[in-house]
């Protein structure tokens, strides 16, 4: 637990007990050190812009609608009113790279969510029980983890596709939403699922890992011996020190999802159309390479950099949470 | 009045691939209400495993508690549950640990640790929990300690933190407190500093304490009988005045002889030769014997092990003759 001094004005705060809010915590040190690595600063800057950009900015008029066709000006390059140019039916390029970013990323955000709390749960109460409930759930984790992903993926979201007509039906009819608000989502609820109920494996098992280091720790034993019950030993005392390698598992997951679900799209197997993914957008860009790159070269662009500041984020979180293992 | 802890022929054995470690083999001790009393021994003497059984705190496995009893005030803490238990731990018994660096969670304001027992055990939350918290911090000798308790536990030193600890312990006056070499990691002007604390909060709280140490000088600062235990056995125990003139077993009289304050200026200090045997395989004799050498090694019991005799009123040592025949210088 040393900390780093060569911060004078946090060092004298601490000493003298005058932070205003009485005390450091190793979180704001964490905070701290990780505004001083300028490749995660930048890559939260860009990823802060991108996700204004596709979740605001396609409700300003300035956007056009995404599935508007222009068949007179198909293929265009680049312009004033089209950023992009236009693809193949003449729809706005820039729109519906926004639009499918905006599914990229909450495919990304919502399923790592699932897995996060599949996985924290599963691993903390297998770490922390240990004996027989432990070797059971891993066991479970072991065969989950020997069963082809993306065939499960795929079959999962084949079957569910009837009952999620029957759910957006549903929601529809008990809220009296417009359907076709309730449908981008529910559509895409057997892919958050199925991807989330499946990537939740290597989570389970570092967090596993990491609770079962601290609950022999001293300072467990000590609250043991304060007569505190498990669940608030387990919750208030070893999850908030295992809060570091959960936060940049899941920064690292973000990426590795959302790959996953250009890669179904790609296949043709993800997000369906009407509604569009950064994965569709490439796989459409793909198909018509040849006669308009630019079909391709944006939307990949666009993806490779907010996969790539992911990554950055993550790595620079890790070196943040865990000073100990950075290279200074 | 029967004694507040009466532990009686308690054993502890660990399952362990090299076979069974009989860590604790048959202790029995008492704690008056309101009296300290130690324990001292080498590492591995199963001092500190005998205090964890206490509070539950022996991992099982591979531990076991192979029998014995400890009463705790009419109730038997061995056979409580784990939920039975909690009803006592922090509340009735408390216990302050080896290491301060490590014994506080190190993502948690003080203020929230200290209030932590009193939210469990009395149901005592905002305001007037703080306020305890901040007296209880102001008795352990911590200055400031209505700003300083919102800090965190890294901006605390090692004394600091023990005096927390310690803080942490008495909160919710407790009838016994447990402290595990409670100053064995803190640098020996701080440690002065702490043990007056204890024993200053002890006086004014009247609280029982069961002193864990390997330190005979520590024992008689601060304890008021003493229990000197040894390959997981008890070897003599008595007042801790009767066993400063008159220690009988040889490794006590060892241990007392290896103390640089009591051995004349240019004298070779005594230290008892060897180290404690394998706890995996103890002699089936005296378990003293191959280091025995202020006695005479050839008397030891080798086909059996001794057994505990009062040899003066409150004055218990393990009858071995050879331990117990006089020095040879």
């Amino acid at each position: 637990m040393t900390r780093p001094f060569s911060d004078p004005s946090v060092s004298g705060a601490a000493r003298s007990g005058v932070a205003d809010d009485g005390g450091r915590s190793l979180w704001s040190d964490a905070v701290s050190r990780l505004r001083r690595n300028r490749a995660a600063m930048w890559s939260c800057t860009f990823l802060t812009i991108v996700v204004l950009l596709c979740f605001i900015v396609p409700f300003f008029p300035i956007i056009q609608d995404p599935a508007v066709q222009d068949l007179s000006g198909r293929n265009a390059s680049p312009s004033a009113g089209h950023w992009m140019g236009t693809d193949h039916l003449g729809r706005d390029l820039l729109a519906r790279v926004l639009h499918g970013g905006r599914i990229s990323i909450l495919v990304g955000l919502v399923t790592t969510l699932v897995s996060l709390t599949i996985g924290v749960c599963i691993g903390a109460v297998a770490g922390y029980a240990g004996g027989r409930i432990d070797a059971l759930l891993m066991r479970v984790v072991d065969v989950l983890y020997s069963l082809p992903f993306l065939i499960i993926v795929i079959l999962f979201s084949a079957l569910a596709k009837s009952h999620t007509e029957r759910l957006t039906d549903g929601i529809t009819a008990l809220t009296g939403w417009n359907r076709d608000a309730v449908a981008p989502f529910t559509g895409l609820l057997p892919l958050f699922v199925a991807i989330g109920a499946l990537s939740w494996l290597n989570l389970s098992r570092i967090v596993r890992a990491s609770v079962q280091d601290l609950a022999g720790r001293e300072f467990v034993e000590a609250a043991r011996s304060l007569g505190l019950p498990h669940h608030r030993i387990l919750f208030h005392h070893i999850l908030p020190n295992a809060v570091g390698p959960i936060v940049v598992y899941a920064t690292l997951t973000i990426p590795g999802v959302m790959l996953f679900e250009a890669t179904l799209s790609f296949l043709g197997m993800g997000v369906q159309p009407p509604y569009s993914s950064w994965g569709v957008l490439i796989k459409d860009g793909a198909d018509r390479m040849l006669s308009n790159s630019l079909l391709l070269v944006f939307p990949s662009i666009l993806f490779v950099l907010t996969l790539l500041s992911l990554n950055f984020l993550g790595d620079g979180l890790r070196d943040a949470l865990d000073p100990k293992s950075s290279r200074d | 009045m029967p004694p507040l802890l009466d532990i009686q022929d308690l054993r502890i054995h660990f399952h362990t691939r090299d076979g069974v470690v009989r860590a604790v083999d048959g202790v029995s001790l008492q704690v008056e209400a309101g009296e300290v009393a130690g324990i001292v021994g080498e590492s591995g003497s199963g001092k500190s495993v005998t205090a964890a059984s206490l509070l539950g705190l022996v991992p099982m496995p591979p531990g076991r508690i192979a029998g014995g009893r400890a009463w705790f005030d009419g109730t038997d803490l061995l056979r409580l549950t784990g939920r039975e238990l909690n009803g006592y731990r922090g509340k009735r018994i408390s216990m302050i640990f080896q290491d301060p660096m490590t014994s506080l969670n190190p993502y948690l304001r003080i203020s929230t640790q200290l209030i932590e027992p009193l939210e469990i055990h009395e149901g005592l939350r905002g305001k007037r929990a703080l306020h305890r918290a901040i007296d209880a911090l102001e008795s352990v000798g911590i200055a400031d300690a209505a700003k300083r308790i919102h800090a965190y536990p890294h901006e605390f030193s090692g004394g600091m933190r023990q005096r927390v600890m310690i803080a942490m312990a008495l909160i919710t006056k407790p009838d016994l407190v447990i402290a595990d070499e409670p100053t064995t990691a803190l640098d020996v002007t701080v440690q002065k500093q702490v043990l007056e604390v204890m024993r200053r909060l002890q006086r004014e709280t009247g609280t029982a304490v069961l002193f864990i140490t390997h330190d005979l000088a520590l024992v008689h600062e601060m304890c008021d009988s003493v229990t000197v235990m040894y390959a997981g056995r008890v070897v003599e125990s008595a007042s801790a005045a009767m066993l400063a003139t008159g220690p009988r077993h040889a490794y006590t009289r060892g241990l007392y002889r290896s103390n640089p304050a009591g051995a004349g200026k240019g004298c070779a200090l005594y230290s008892i030769p060897g180290s404690p045997p394998d706890p995996a395989r103890l002699p089936g004799g005296c378990a003293f014997r191959e280091r025995n050498t202020l006695g005479d090694a050839d008397q030891c019991l080798a086909d059996h092990r001794p057994e505990l005799v009062e040899i003066a009123p409150g004055h218990h040592v393990q009858d071995c003759p050879g331990c117990l025949a006089p020095s040879q210088d």
